[in-house]
């Protein structure tokens, strides 16, 4: 097995209350107290932060089903290339995963073909369609860490509230896309200035807001954990912000297209702006960045949503929702939140990518704890370098980002001790 | 045959060869359009109603979406300039058997098309095909984004009767929110200096409008004796999704152009309609026939319109060949 000494980095670790340089040891694939044999290998760390390996809770990776757009194996190497070692995968796969052989599939697979650590989520309701729950205990057995209907929303509240009560018995994690059909309609952008200039059906704040306070009013019922994802307006802060003012356990999800991008990009009438929940407005970014800074805001995530040229290369409102992002996040929110906005630490950041997805679906992953898996990443937070989609390990090039200045990237992304990419 | 290119002047203006929404245009380049529409007016009134402009070009029409005058129109405007045309409707196009828009549309460039004129339902979709097209791409209305010519050819209609837009106080009223026709006057009247008043039931005509610097009004009858031109938009009731008023019935009741309300208009105020009318739902129909209705001056008035951008953009293309 793996032994390695990462020497003279800057040790991150929020799970241990660790910021300090220090040498890491790796003995046998695991972090250690003690150093390895003297014949192992070292790394340099030198100017540079050694974290515990990221973790994205929200891709989308298509396998099975929809392999034209990204593989397990694709996606985990655009995932190590923006410094993740862990990922989980929502379910709307094809066919959906909304069974303990689908989860079974999807693991196996993952250990054969993908380099860095997949975690499945399983459906709310089969076939995500809203209307039956899905054999959860069963599909914890095979591997789920969450479940989610994520591209889709449950609608029914009572049919939600008992797949929550139900999760309870699992401990686990509820995943929302908060979006109300019938708010949203056909809606295809941020309703506001721009969708009445343009014309094009508008996605109201309004039909998140619902849902986000649908998901704090069943956390409070049932005493489970509900996470908001990817959340986009203003509203659905200040409604986190009470909820988790008293006490109640929900949480809530930040891409960095919201707070990179406004609605107005879409005056371009071009699809790769074309996103679920949509660009909304500054005053939204604002109010995102807020929560992030005072903590309502705990989890950073991507919404990696691959899809082929052809698919997005058609009429604004029948162009697919989604970009790609596990090569830009990290640089994104470096950029934007660290060194533009000062809202948080590095810190602060990375516990946002390590302990904070870690704890809350219960994985044994973002920790440099003596014993834990050695699954580290290694960051430059200052590097200026320019994003260019040819270059992506992506199957698919659907991102708004091409070109863009950006500071502070991943270096190098070790699994179990071993790299599995380096700049 | 009389083969006088009447627009010489105008055309060393215009540099666009695509006409995609009046909201990017200047007002400069507007006035270009409504004076090269003037001249080609005249062609309408001759023996000979043809000139050799657009002589060995090919126009496609490209109608994914119904549509009757408009078509028409841009047809008759492509002979009068002596192109050579092509109807293709949705009906007809691949696009019934899968193939994507910028499929058919490589395919009509593979064709040597010159211009491409687009109806479709979906905003955006002209400027989808500009971009990768060579051909001029004329935008005869996509989605609920824009008509240009529509707009262009209702401030030739108000210019040509009235003499003048700036000042003028010009309502437009019925459904605003799903309309490209409400958008693109309102940036044509904007740019040319008019006061726009947008007027209809509050689901169909959001605040969010006043952000383009028109007034948005509640009640037609606070404003129907300071207006010069009276703009009713088409109300598809019986085609709409949902509701967003509870009847026609009730529709008429507070925003029907009726009998007792054209009694309050100025003598002057232009009564305008896109067509195709509802004859007793948004215009009571004696009011459509009668003298303040200038409703059939803007089908003609777009003939020659559409002649100007016809001519306009092909020249600029062939430019930037």
């Amino acid at each position: 097995m793996t032994n390695l000494t990462i020497r003279g980095g800057h040790v991150i670790d929020p799970a241990n209350g660790r910021n300090e340089i220090a040498d890491l040891y790796v003995v046998d694939g695991k972090i250690s107290a003690d150093p390895p044999p003297d014949d192992s290998p070292v790394i340099s760390a030198e100017n540079l932060v050694v974290t515990p390996g990221l973790i994205d809770m929200h891709v989308h990776f298509r396998e099975p089903g929809q392999t034209h757009k990204e593989t397990l194996a694709t996606g985990a190497q655009a995932a190590a290339a923006g410094g993740f070692t862990s990922v989980v995968c929502m379910p709307n796969t094809s066919p959906p995963t909304d069974g303990p052989s689908g989860v079974a599939w999807i693991v196996d697979r993952a250990r054969d073909t993908a380099r860095v650590n997949v975690f499945p989520t399983g459906a709310i309701t089969r076939e995500l369609a809203g209307q039956e729950m899905a054999p959860i205990g069963s599909m914890v057995q095979a591997g789920i860490v969450a479940i989610t209907d994520d591209g889709h929303c449950v609608q029914n509240h009572e049919l939600m509230r008992r797949a929550v009560e139900y999760a309870r018995m699992f401990d686990l994690a509820v995943l929302d896309h908060c979006q109300d059909y019938n708010m949203v309609g056909n809606g295809v952008m941020h309703e506001g200035y721009w969708s009445t200039v343009l014309g094009l059906p508008g996605w109201p704040r309004a039909g998140e807001e619902i849902m986000v306070m649908r998901n704090i009013l069943l956390a409070e019922l049932c005493a489970t954990r509900i996470h908001c994802q990817h959340l986009s307006s203003a509203g659905s802060v200040r409604l986190l912000r009470n909820a988790r003012g008293r006490g109640i356990p929900v949480t809530g999800e930040l891409c960095p297209h919201h707070i990179a991008l406004t609605d107005e990009s879409i005056c371009s009438f071009d699809s790769s702006f074309k996103m679920n929940p949509p660009l909304r407005t500054q005053e939204d970014i604002d109010a995102l960045i807020e929560g992030v800074a005072d903590g309502t805001i705990t989890i950073l995530a991507s919404d990696h949503a691959p899809h082929a040229g052809f698919e997005k290369e058609v009429e604004f409102d029948q162009a697919p929702f989604g970009i790609i992002g596990l090569e830009t996040e990290l640089a994104l929110f470096l950029t934007i939140l660290l060194h533009r906005e000062k809202a948080i630490s590095l810190e602060q950041l990375i516990a946002m990518y390590t302990v904070n997805p870690a704890y809350l679906l219960r994985i044994r992953k973002g920790t440099l704890g003596v014993g834990a898996d050695a699954d580290i990443t290694l960051i430059d937070p200052d590097r200026e370098w320019t994003y260019k989609k040819e270059e992506s390990l992506s199957r698919s090039r659907n991102t708004p980002f091409e070109g863009w200045n950006l500071k502070g990237r991943a270096v190098r992304t070790i699994v179990t001790g071993e790299t599995v990419w380096a700049l | 045959m009389n083969t006088a290119e009447p627009t010489l002047d105008a055309k060393e203006n215009w540099v666009r060869k695509d006409l995609l929404s009046i909201r990017e245009l200047a007002a400069s380049e507007i006035n270009t359009i409504l004076d090269s529409a003037g001249a080609f007016k005249t062609v309408g009134a001759r023996d000979i109603k043809k000139v050799p402009a657009l002589r060995g070009k090919t126009l496609v029409n490209f109608f994914v979406e119904p549509s009757t005058r408009t078509r028409t129109s841009f047809e008759l405007a492509a002979f009068r300039l002596s192109a050579d045309v092509v109807n293709i409707s949705a009906s007809s196009s691949s696009l019934q058997k899968g193939e994507s828009l910028k499929d058919t549309a490589l395919n009509l460039e593979a064709l040597h098309t010159d211009i491409i004129v687009l109806r479709h339902s979906a905003a955006g979709a002209s400027k989808f095909l500009a971009e990768r097209l060579a051909a001029s791409v004329i935008n005869a209305g996509d989605g609920a984004h824009e008509h240009p010519t529509q707009a262009l050819l209702d401030v030739f209609t108000i210019r040509e009767r009235l003499g003048r837009i700036a000042g003028l106080k010009v309502a437009i009223v019925g459904d605003i929110l799903f309309s490209r026709v409400a958008r693109s006057n309102l940036w044509a009247l904007k740019k040319l200096g008019a006061d726009v008043f947008l007027v209809g039931p509050s689901t169909l005509v959001p605040r969010s409008f006043e952000s383009m610097g028109v007034s948005v009004v509640r009640s037609l009858d606070d404003i129907l004796g300071e207006l010069d031109v009276i703009n009713l938009l088409r109300i598809q009731h019986e085609r709409q999704r949902k509701e967003y008023f509870p009847s026609l019935n009730e529709y008429v009741r507070f925003f029907g152009l009726t009998k007792e309300r054209a009694e309050r208009l100025k003598p002057h105020c232009l009564i305008m309609h896109p067509g195709p009318i509802n004859r007793g739902v948004e215009i009571d129909s004696d009011l459509a026939d009668g003298p303040q209705s200038v409703i059939l001056d803007q089908v003609a008035n777009g003939l020659a319109v559409r002649m100007a951008v016809l001519y306009l953009c092909s020249t600029a293309a062939r430019k930037q060949r």
